[in-house]
């Protein structure tokens, strides 16, 4: 099980306090002056569930989880193997993926999810309908598990829907391994805008120096962000300046990547 | 003075208001399904409804750090419209999520056999999925629709110590009380309770089963009346103690029943670590 798309994030989380300063975007789009979580790393492994392995992050969550939980989970995952599939109503693993979050807890719901889904095998088909009657915290799962269990990119129109939303959450899970691969120039463009818009940390954005790398037009837009922001009297995010260094180097890969064999 | 709403529509207010509530101390809130003022016309817009529930309120919630957590129901006033009805099909995929409390809000409206059909088997659905039932008491012929909703409570398969019967007042509360159902108290301009009539009422009746809520939709209506209420109690001579047990402890343990409360704001994990934000009342 190989991941080569695997570029840890930042690992020291900063989890902000119930007084932090709101971060909540504006309703058209314009970006707030708040604090911008880090990514969070709740499995103290670095990344996220979207970069880690299934057996890796399986071994990493058990350490993790309490006796009960632990029990829970290995049970929902021999459920969601023997039983995988969409019949009827609502599939066992899909009643697991909605509970995970009061049996695992919240710090470790996302993982616990992801393992799920990659228990069951859920195609795109099923990843699709488990993302459209979830909750948000579903939904990125689901997003996290894109690169685990959709070789090609049959489930783009998830990203999209994350990446149209206002729910920071979303479109930060929205920007992981599977965007880097499939996503297409002008909408990775415009989902590195959102983030430095929404106050997304851009460490979120799997594969960042490679699809920067002289990407001339993403540079033009960046610069014309910093110039915007500048003339209303704002501040230019720090991350813009970091993402525009990584657009001035190197020859140019701006597109998806090639295709990859699925990894699990 | 730490606060939590037990009954406001938040998705009627603005962003402005989960500032104003942290800023007053409410750190959790529920919001019940309910009618959103214009009639819906199909169970899509329940589905987009429940959805924004289920998302996008608990994500505006968190970035003020408050807890949102949510009822579904088809509500009584749309359990008359068969083009809405469908939408009882479509719960128990909702009723298994994570931060749904509660069968809510659930109850009567214009007291008609639609009604007594909606609310018998949500009460149903409730006792199915281990959830405790949020019911509205209707605001024409109060009284007569608290004891006919009592009379379908005692009927159900949901024990009465699991339902919070809303919107009660002087001319309710006795027998409500009497039921051994938990009391709601919506303290909103004009139609509903006052802090005045509030305070006198938690004076006569004591603080054992009450909950006190705003029930701010997009009427005219204060989201900060809960903390008005505490204010007032403190200024009448209740104690610290017995504020927190009306705003805060009375509403754990009530919703604490599904063993779904997380007081954590969504997303946000913080304050947390192996699962202690968690409270798991009922277990």
């Amino acid at each position: 099980m190989t991941h080569p798309d695997a570029t840890p994030t930042t690992p020291d989380a900063a989890p902000t306090t119930p007084d932090a300063a709101p971060t909540t975007p504006a309703p058209d789009g314009t970006p707030t002056d708040g604090v911008t979580p880090a990514p969070r790393d709740p499995l103290g492994t670095g990344t996220t569930p979207a970069h880690l392995p299934p057996d890796a992050l399986r071994t990493a969550l058990a350490e993790r989880l309490t006796p009960a939980a632990r029990t829970w989970l290995d049970h929902a995952l021999d459920e969601a193997a023997t039983h995988p599939g969409t019949h009827g109503p609502i599939a066992v693993w899909e009643l697991r993926l909605a509970e995970a979050g009061r049996r695992c807890g919240p710090d470790h719901a996302d993982a616990a999810r992801v393992l799920i889904l990659h228990a069951a095998r859920a195609d795109a088909d099923a990843l699709t309908r488990a993302y459209q009657q979830g909750t948000a915290d579903e939904r990125r799962a689901v997003l996290h598990a894109l690169p685990h269990l959709v070789p090609g990119p049959g489930a783009l129109p998830l990203v999209e829907d994350a990446l149209r939303t206002n729910d920071t959450r979303l479109v930060a899970a929205a920007v992981g391994p599977y965007a880097a691969r499939h996503l297409d120039a002008h909408s990775w463009r415009h989902a590195l805008l959102k983030c430095l818009f929404t106050g997304v940390p851009v460490d979120h954005a799997a594969d960042l120096a490679r699809r920067a790398r002289a990407d001339t037009e993403l540079a033009r837009m960046l610069t014309d962000y910093a110039a915007e922001r500048t003339a209303a009297g704002r501040t230019v995010p720090e991350d813009l300046h970091r993402v525009l260094a990584l657009t001035e180097s190197g020859t140019a890969a701006s597109g998806p990547a090639a295709p990859h064999a699925e990894e699990s | 003075m730490r606060i939590f709403d037990p009954h406001i529509h938040m998705t009627s207010r603005t962003t402005d208001d989960y500032e104003a509530l942290h800023a007053a101390g409410v750190r959790a809130v529920v919001e019940p399904s309910f009618w959103l003022g214009q009639p819906r016309t199909s169970p899509d817009s329940f589905r987009d409804y429940f959805d924004a529930l289920l998302g996008w309120e608990p994500f505006r919630a968190a970035q003020y750090g408050i807890a949102h957590h949510c009822t579904i129901a088809l509500n009584p006033k749309e359990a008359n419209d068969p083009r809405c009805t469908p939408v009882l099909d479509e719960l128990p995929r909702y009723l298994v999520k994570d931060r749904v409390v509660a069968v809510g809000e659930i109850g009567y409206d214009s007291m008609t056999p639609a009604e007594d059909t909606a609310l018998a088997a949500q009460l149903q659905l409730a006792a199915d999925h281990g959830l405790p039932a949020l019911v509205h008491t209707p605001h024409r012929d109060k009284l007569a629709g608290l004891r006919r909703t009592l009379d379908v409570v005692r009927e159900s398969a949901l024990p009465t110590d699991r339902v919070l019967v809303d919107h009660l007042n002087e001319t309710t509360v006795k027998e409500a009380k009497d039921s051994g159902a938990w009391l709601g108290f919506s303290v909103y301009p004009d139609t509903k309770m006052d802090e005045v009539r509030m305070v006198a009422l938690l004076r006569a009746h004591g603080p054992e089963r009450v909950l006190v809520n705003s029930a701010a939709d997009w009427g005219r209506s204060d989201p900060l009346t809960p903390r008005k209420v505490g204010d007032l109690m403190l200024a009448e001579g209740f104690t610290e103690d017995d504020v927190d047990r009306v705003l805060w402890r009375n509403p754990i343990d009530f919703y604490g029943l599904s063993g779904r409360l997380t007081l954590d704001p969504a997303g946000t994990g913080e304050a947390t670590h192996e699962g202690n934000s968690i409270l798991r009342g009922g277990e």
